[in-house]
């Protein structure tokens, strides 16, 4: 451990300077010190609207997501031991996305309901992954875990897949547009004051996350000895799957299916840190997560480009040389 | 040996999995300070008697008593600070250093962040000296050979300062040297702690010369327990073994291949 906690200091430092720079950076450049008179000062000067209704909620949405994502999937890699595990691993992001395209594109009474668009999206995502969550933990109960809930999960998000790709088939072009674009992801489009509900669940589940590091620690030598040592590996598991549910279902509800983030950080982590202690990677992997979130919607947002890229393209071709890597250096990093 | 008072016992003792029995009777004894090695052929429940004393599986029938309580009655951390266990094969720990997977041993100990206070460190540091491996704790555990590993394992269990320590077959995959190494550091461990010790193993040279009692499972009946002189002279070891291609010869203790 000695040491290593330096590395907590740079990822949060990262963070925060990447932050920084989302806050300063776009189609308008506001100077740094301008951004902190347009958060902090009342007048706020001329790009006060910009900074605080726009771009304030982008970046804290990204940190959220990419934390959150980040934890989750290092919570299914410790559990089921399996360095390729991410958020979406037990079909929970399929089932948000099923959601989605029911709203989307079967279109039946939803419609006429008296809620607004975004609002009925996000509780479609949100009813998506509970339905494929309580299906889970049901089959957990049965099936006692390990790699049958690991294949279950797969299958059920292969299922969801092809439930969708049969709406997308039957449905209209503006309707079929509208779902591809949610399916690339996005941080922006949050308001202020919507914000604390992608907040508040992520920090309650991070918090959750951070409560089971020895437990953790505990299975990275297996469940036997794990529940040798006393660790109660079948609520722990349990335990695990609520929060990754809390987590992933909230991110895609209000940022749709983001790729690689949280299949990749926890590796990038552990990388640095040289340990899968968990007292350390926990919160590593939750800091770097925020950070590299943040540098994948600069790069999104970057001025360059003209137009917004998706930023599923984006997690997707930072997040794949990373997955490559970890394959071909399996021995160092994924076990053995 | 045999005056010294009996930490883990058996009673009536059937294990397997369901309600299926692979082994019944088993009326088991391992005192305190002794080295007990568990032989017997492949498949004949080896592995499941170690689990269902470490309390990790429940018995069919009959229970497992550890100073007269029953220990798949204990609460888990009762347990985990009472028997420790080093199951088969070698764990894939991923990126960790010995020194860290060692203090896991300190689990049931340590507070719900798992944080060590002086005495889980020294604790550490006892462990790795008694197995031989202070110097590799800052070694990654995947850049360790098979015998280094092995030692660490023992060490993790070492560390949970339990007086019951259980290992399933600690010398496989191991070579000569190395299997004779392991088994002096559980003999050592077991006399110098006054624990009691189990292993599983198929190195019926090593039982004999170096544990103080055997545990033979044979086919059809319950299993032997005696010292190793017992099992030679009543020949209970020429019998566990016995089949096409081995021959155990009485004279000299030794089990021989025949074409």
């Amino acid at each position: 451990m000695r040491g290593k906690g330096w590395w907590l200091v740079a990822f949060a430092v990262l963070g925060v300077l990447l932050a920084l720079l989302g806050l300063a950076s776009g189609t308008v450049n506001v100077p740094l010190p301008q951004v902190w008179g347009a958060l902090f000062h009342a007048d706020g000067g001329a790009h006060a609207v910009i900074v605080r209704q726009v771009r304030l909620p982008e970046i804290l949405t990204a940190a959220a997501a990419g934390s959150g994502l980040a934890a989750a999937g290092l919570l299914m890699q410790t559990i089921f031991h399996n360095p390729l595990a991410g958020p979406g691993v037990l079909g929970m992001t399929g089932g948000a996305a099923l959601g989605v395209a029911l709203v989307m594109l079967a279109q039946p009474i939803w419609t006429m309901m008296p809620v607004p668009d975004d609002l009925l999206i996000t509780g479609a995502a949100l009813i998506g992954a509970i339905a494929v969550l309580l299906l889970i933990t049901a089959a957990d109960r049965r099936v006692g875990g390990g790699v049958t809930l690991l294949i279950l999960g797969l299958m059920v998000g292969y299922l969801c897949t092809a439930l969708v790709s049969v709406l997308q088939a039957t449905s209209e072009a503006r309707a079929l547009k509208g779902f591809v674009l949610w399916g690339m992801g996005s941080f922006a489009g949050m308001e202020l004051a919507r914000l604390p509900w992608i907040m508040v669940p992520v920090s309650i589940g991070l918090l959750f996350a951070l409560t089971m590091v020895k437990p953790l620690n505990a299975m990275l030598i297996g469940d036997d000895h794990a529940r040798s040592m006393g660790v109660d590996v079948v609520q722990v598991r349990r335990r695990a799957i609520w929060i990754t549910g809390l987590l992933a279902g909230t991110v895609t509800a209000f940022c749709g299916p983001i790729a690689f983030l949280g299949l990749a950080v926890p590796h990038v982590a552990r990388a640095f840190l040289r340990s899968a202690d968990h007292r350390l990677l926990m919160p590593g992997t939750i800091l770097l997560g925020a950070a590299l979130a943040l540098g994948c919607d600069l790069i999104v947002r970057a001025a360059w480009t003209g137009a917004a890229l998706p930023l599923n393209a984006v997690t997707s071709l930072l997040g794949v040389p990373v997955v490559l890597w970890v394959l071909l250096s399996g021995r160092r990093w994924a076990g053995r | 040996m045999k005056t010294m008072k009996s930490l883990l016992h058996t009673g009536n003792l059937s294990v397997g999995y369901g309600r299926k029995p692979l082994m019944r009777n088993i009326e088991l004894d391992l005192p305190a300070g002794s080295l007990t090695a568990l032989l017997g052929i492949n498949g004949i429940g080896k592995s499941t008697l170690i689990r269902t004393l470490a309390g990790l599986q429940p018995p069919v029938e009959g229970g497992v008593w550890l100073d007269g309580r029953n220990v798949h009655a204990l609460s888990a951390t009762d347990r985990a600070r009472s028997i420790a266990v080093v199951l088969t094969g070698r764990p894939p720990t991923g990126i960790l250093d010995v020194e860290t997977l060692v203090g896991l041993g300190r689990q049931p100990w340590t507070d719900r962040w798992g944080r060590s206070t002086p005495k889980d460190r020294a604790a550490v540091d006892d462990a790795l000296e008694r197995v031989g491996a202070l110097h590799l704790r800052h070694r990654q555990v995947a850049t360790c050979s098979d015998g280094e590993c092995q030692k660490v394992l023992v060490a993790r269990a070492l560390a949970q300062a339990t007086p019951v320590l259980l290992l399933d077959e600690p010398t496989a995959f191991l070579d000569l040297p190395n299997r004779a190494e392991i088994v002096r550091v559980l003999r050592s461990i077991a006399h110098g702690g006054s624990k009691a010790v189990l292993f599983s193993t198929h190195d019926l040279q090593l039982a004999v010369d170096l544990c103080d009692r055997m545990l033979l499972m044979r086919s059809g009946e319950g299993p032997w327990q005696g010292t190793p002189q017992e099992a030679i002279a009543s020949g209970e070891l020429g019998r566990a073994f016995h089949g096409s291609g081995v021959r155990f010869d009485p004279s000299n203790g030794t089990h021989r291949f025949v074409p």
